[in-house]
C-alpha cells in the first residue's frame, strides 16, 4: 500500500509529461491545466490503492485519460472519420523521395526532419481524430508499450495496434502537408 | 534474399515495420527482419527514416509547464493533506 506522503516526490516528476499529453488531448491550455490538476488530486486521493513498485507513470496516465474522457472531451460529437486506408506504408518516406528540399544540397527527408517545428508537430498530432491521437501520443511521444497503452485506454491490444498504425499514417500525411505549406519541400526538381 | 526461416523479405519487413520499431516482435521475428535489413539497403534506409521521424516527433512535442500551474497543484495537494 503506497504512502501518501511519498506521493508528491514520486508523482510530480511526471507532471511535465502529463501536461504535454493534456495539451494534445484538450487542445486548449486552460483546460489542459485544469485536467492536470484534477488528475493529480484524483491520483493523490487514490494513491493508497496504488501498488508500490508497479508502473506509476502508466497509472497516472490512466487517470489522466479517464478524466479527459469523462469531463473534458467534447460530448456528443459525431465520431471523427479519417480516411487513412489510402495512405500507404512508408507514405512520408516515399513522398519525400519524390520531392526536393528548399535548402541546397539537402534531401527532402533531412529538410523535414531538421526544420519541422515544435508547433507544426503539435498541431499535426492535434489534428488527428481522438482515438488515433491518443494512440500516437502514448506510443510515440510517451513511449508506452502496446500492453501499457491497452491498460491505460482499456482497449484490446489488437485495437491499440490498429489505432497506432493508422494514427501514424494520418500523422505522416499531416506532417507532409505542413512541410509543403511552408515550402520546406517542393515538387520542383533542382538543377 | 529469401523469405522463410532465416530472413524476412521486403514485404514482410514493411508489414512488420512498426512492430519492429516498437520492440513488439518475438526475438525470432526481430532477428529475421534484422537479417533482412543487414542485406537490403532500401529497407535499411526506410527504417532509418521512420526511426528518426519517431525521435523528432517525441523531441518536438514538449511544452514548458507554467510555473503557476506547479504552484497551484502543490498548494492543492497540501490542502488535501490537511483534510
Amino acid at each position: 500500500m503506497a504512502d501518501r506522503s511519498q506521493f508528491t516526490e514520486q508523482a510530480m516528476q511526471y507532471m511535465p509529461a502529463l501536461y504535454t499529453a493534456a495539451l494534445r488531448m484538450t487542445r486548449n491550455p486552460a483546460d489542459a491545466e485544469d485536467l492536470v490538476q484534477e488528475t493529480f488530486l484524483k491520483a493523490y486521493r487514490a494513491f493508497g490503492s496504488f501498488e508500490e513498485g508497479t508502473n506509476l507513470k502508466a497509472w497516472l496516465y490512466r487517470i489522466l485519460t479517464n478524466t479527459f474522457i469523462n469531463s473534458y472531451r467534447a460530448s456528443k460529437r459525431r465520431p471523427e472519420k479519417a480516411d487513412v486506408e489510402d495512405i500507404e506504408d512508408l507514405y512520408l518516406y516515399k513522398r519525400l523521395g519524390e520531392l526536393s528540399a528548399a535548402g541546397a544540397g539537402r534531401s527532402a527527408e533531412d529538410e523535414l526532419l531538421e526544420r519541422i517545428t515544435d508547433d507544426e508537430v503539435k498541431r499535426a498530432i492535434e489534428s488527428l481524430p481522438e482515438a488515433f491521437r491518443m494512440a500516437v501520443l502514448l506510443a510515440d511521444v510517451e513511449g508506452f508499450s502496446y500492453k501499457e497503452i491497452a491498460d491505460i485506454t482499456d482497449v484490446p491490444i489488437g485495437t491499440v495496434m490498429s489505432r497506432i498504425h493508422r494514427g501514424r499514417r494520418a500523422l505522416q500525411k499531416a506532417l507532409l502537408e505542413y512541410a509543403e505549406a511552408r515550402g520546406l519541400v517542393t515538387a520542383e526538381t533542382r538543377a | 534474399m529469401g523469405s522463410g526461416e532465416n530472413a524476412a523479405d521486403c514485404n514482410e519487413t514493411v508489414e512488420r515495420l512498426y512492430q519492429y520499431l516498437d520492440g513488439e516482435l518475438t526475438d525470432q521475428r526481430r532477428e529475421q527482419i534484422q537479417r533482412h535489413l543487414d542485406a537490403c539497403s532500401p529497407c535499411f534506409q526506410a527504417v532509418g527514416f521512420e526511426r528518426e521521424l519517431r525521435i523528432v516527433i517525441a523531441s518536438r512535442c514538449t511544452d514548458r509547464v507554467p510555473a503557476e500551474l506547479i504552484e497551484r497543484i502543490r498548494s492543492a495537494l497540501l490542502d488535501e493533506e490537511k483534510t
